[in-house]
């Protein structure tokens, strides 16, 4: 296990305060002396609308992805709402690029339990389901612990601390299917299906979601967020970070750089040079940056060296034009958007000059033919063509018309499917292929299509039916 | 089909937390199954369709959906390397083949990405699968030994580890 990280004195430790802390612990007895669930009982005090209004006032956004005001999304429940109101939280962390869920799962659970049994409260939910990847087996039963013990403490169960409310708190765990993280698939899948996404309308699952009843669905990090918004209150909390990029956020670096890691940080505080280079030491000697990702593998790629034109109010309020590079992006979500990219899920991949481009794309075009659902034909089809082209120009076989052909495919996925897993997987070709076209062309020299494989030969074909 | 009676006190516990619809305990039966038996077998499709009041198609659709069920025998000791992005610059691939060379393993080439079924040691001991993002990126490249997890798994470290495992 490497050792634990020291936070660096530029990041803002809201809901990773306790991340690393040497002598902390899971159980609820750690919690409990560090003044675990006293926002529990201010939210009880308070009413249900209450609590959504200063979510609302907080102005925080989804950190699940896609960056949706966690507000405007509790607001869709109607008032007087007559079905049952369910709360899923969504702990299928897995785009890749992104960690930061996994570490609050198992080592400050309780920080999540007491942040969904708050929004359980504000939204009327008396049965609530924390669904969580196959994959974190030791996460799943880390949880089923933290529930068992603020049962016991009487913070969960029947009549919570004494107000009358009643909520229960269930894992499920996923069976290592990406898009289950895509909440309407994720409902599918608890209901005991194919994690096939729903078609839209309705947009949100606030109006039908799990059992066609009212349902919110809500990132771990999102959810760890109300229980500081509680505390704090919402126009306290909106002051930490930018309008409308409110909060802290972790951001989770990998690939190329001395200290990859995890950081959370105030939205907006730095940008992505920052990052790279003073929390992350750096590229490794001798080596100059190629490309970035800088929301999770879904994210459009950054090349080095690129500009881009930003619009921002001048101080007498007029809008001004600034040109910026890659490394002076500010961290938060409007910029990143701005520059083309998204700060999706906070997850930075960094590729050095030994990096070949072609290969990346390949390996996540393979992710992405691997976890596509298969509902939608054009993202079926399409993630597994992207893969078999890119797969062709690392094996020599690759045409002149291959990186033309792949934008057309990745073209025709992006807007043509039920859910954003056809943005997911066409962006990073589009992007890949579009901004580092010396590579791509380079291995799509050949000027023939590549011969028809022998079972295909029409003389094979007719041969096998007699 | 003979469940001990353990299992099936975890069954009727994974069903309870479903109160409105038994068909949501699919998932949690078939881990519960795979835990028990290793793989999801013909025999335990018709139990769990037949528990929950389903067809079989609606659980066998669910075992050829999520990858991590499996419909055969994996090795006793069932190791997960992730190959997304990450991990591979990381250094994954180089992790897989000599996991492959410490436990005999024949990892196939054609193979590069997926391997369903799982391949399997000889001795039946060990058995090798490629996933996805297992969402520990900044510490790659990551693994997972049954239920155990290890990150920045230095290749020469690899014997000391599977020697717990022997």
């Amino acid at each position: 296990m490497p050792a634990p990280r020291i936070p660096h004195p530029r990041e803002k430790r809201i809901v990773f305060a306790n991340i690393d802390r040497e002598g902390y612990t899971p159980d609820i007895a750690c919690y409990l002396r560090n003044g675990g669930y006293e926002d529990l009982k201010k939210a009880v005090k308070m009413a249900p609308a209450e609590i959504v209004a200063e979510v609302k006032t907080s102005s925080l956004r989804g950190r699940g992805g896609a960056g949706f005001p966690c507000g405007v999304k509790w607001g869709f429940i109607r008032p007087g709402e007559t079905k049952p109101i369910y709360l899923i939280c969504n702990a299928d962390e897995s785009e890749p690029g992104t960690f930061k869920d996994r570490y609050i799962i198992h080592q400050d659970p309780h920080q999540l339990m007491e942040g969904m049994i708050i929004s359980a409260f504000a939204l009327n939910v008396h049965l609530a389901y924390l669904y969580i990847r196959g994959e974190f087996p030791q996460g799943a039963q880390i949880l089923e612990q933290a529930i068992a013990e603020a049962k016991e403490k009487g913070f969960l169960g029947k009549n919570i601390l004494g107000t009358g409310f009643d909520l229960e708190i269930y894992v499920h765990r996923g069976a290592g299917a990406y898009i289950c993280g895509e909440e309407t698939g994720l409902i599918e899948s608890l209901e005991g299906k194919r994690a096939y996404p729903r078609i839209k309308p309705p947009y949100f699952p606030a109006v039908l979601g799990l059992y066609q009843c009212p349902t919110i669905v809500n990132n771990v990090e999102t959810l760890c967020h109300v229980k500081h918004i509680v505390r704090m209150g919402g126009a306290e909390y909106a002051k930490i970070g930018k309008p409308n990029n409110t909060g802290t956020r972790i951001v989770g670096v990998s690939g190329d750089v001395v200290k990859p890691g995890y950081f959370e940080i105030e939205v907006g505080s730095m940008t992505l040079g920052e990052l790279i280079n003073d929390l992350c030491g750096g590229l490794k000697p001798g080596r100059t940056l190629k490309a970035i990702i800088p929301g999770g593998s879904s994210a459009k790629v950054f090349r080095a060296g690129e500009k881009f034109k930003i619009k921002s109010k001048a101080a007498d309020g007029s809008m001004v034009e600034t040109e910026i590079g890659v490394l002076d992006i500010p961290l938060d979500f409007d910029t990143m958007a701005a520059c083309g990219s998204m700060a999706g899920s906070g997850g930075v991949i960094v590729m050095d000059d030994t990096r070949d481009m072609v290969e990346a794309l390949n390996n996540l075009n393979h992710f992405y033919a691997h976890e596509s659902c298969g509902q939608c034909t054009p993202c079926r089809e399409g993630s597994l063509w992207m893969q078999k082209i890119t797969d062709r120009l690392l094996a020599g076989g690759g045409v002149e018309s291959d990186p033309g052909l792949l934008e057309s495919v990745s073209n025709n996925i992006a807007g043509k499917t039920i859910c954003a897993f056809g943005e997911a997987c066409s962006w990073p070709t589009m992007s890949f292929v579009a901004k580092f076209p010396e590579e791509f062309a380079a291995r799509a020299k050949k000027q023939v299509p590549p011969p028809t494989p022998p079972e295909f030969l029409s003389e094979t074909l007719i041969g096998a039916g007699h | 089909m003979q469940i001990p009676t353990e299992l099936l006190a975890k069954i009727d516990e994974a069903i309870s937390h479903y109160p409105v619809s038994k068909r949501s305990a699919s998932l949690p039966l078939l881990h519960l199954f795979q835990e028990q038996f290793g793989y999801i077998s013909d025999e335990s499709i018709a139990w769990i369709a037949d528990k929950l009041g389903l067809e079989q198609i609606n659980i066998l659709e669910l075992v050829t959906f999520y990858p991590m069920f499996r419909r055969e025998p994996a090795g006793k000791v069932h190791i997960r390397v992730c190959r997304t992005l990450s991990c591979a610059l990381a250094g994954a691939d180089d992790l897989k083949t000599k996991l492959s060379e410490a436990t005999g393993i024949h990892c196939s080439k054609h193979h590069e990405g997926f391997s369903h079924p799982p391949e399997v040691s000889p001795d039946g001991q060990f058995s090798i699968e490629s996933v996805e993002c297992l969402a520990s990126c900044g510490s790659g490249p990551v693994m997972m030994i049954n239920d155990d997890f290890y990150e920045a798994v230095a290749p020469e470290t690899i014997q000391e580890i599977l020697s717990k495992y022997k």
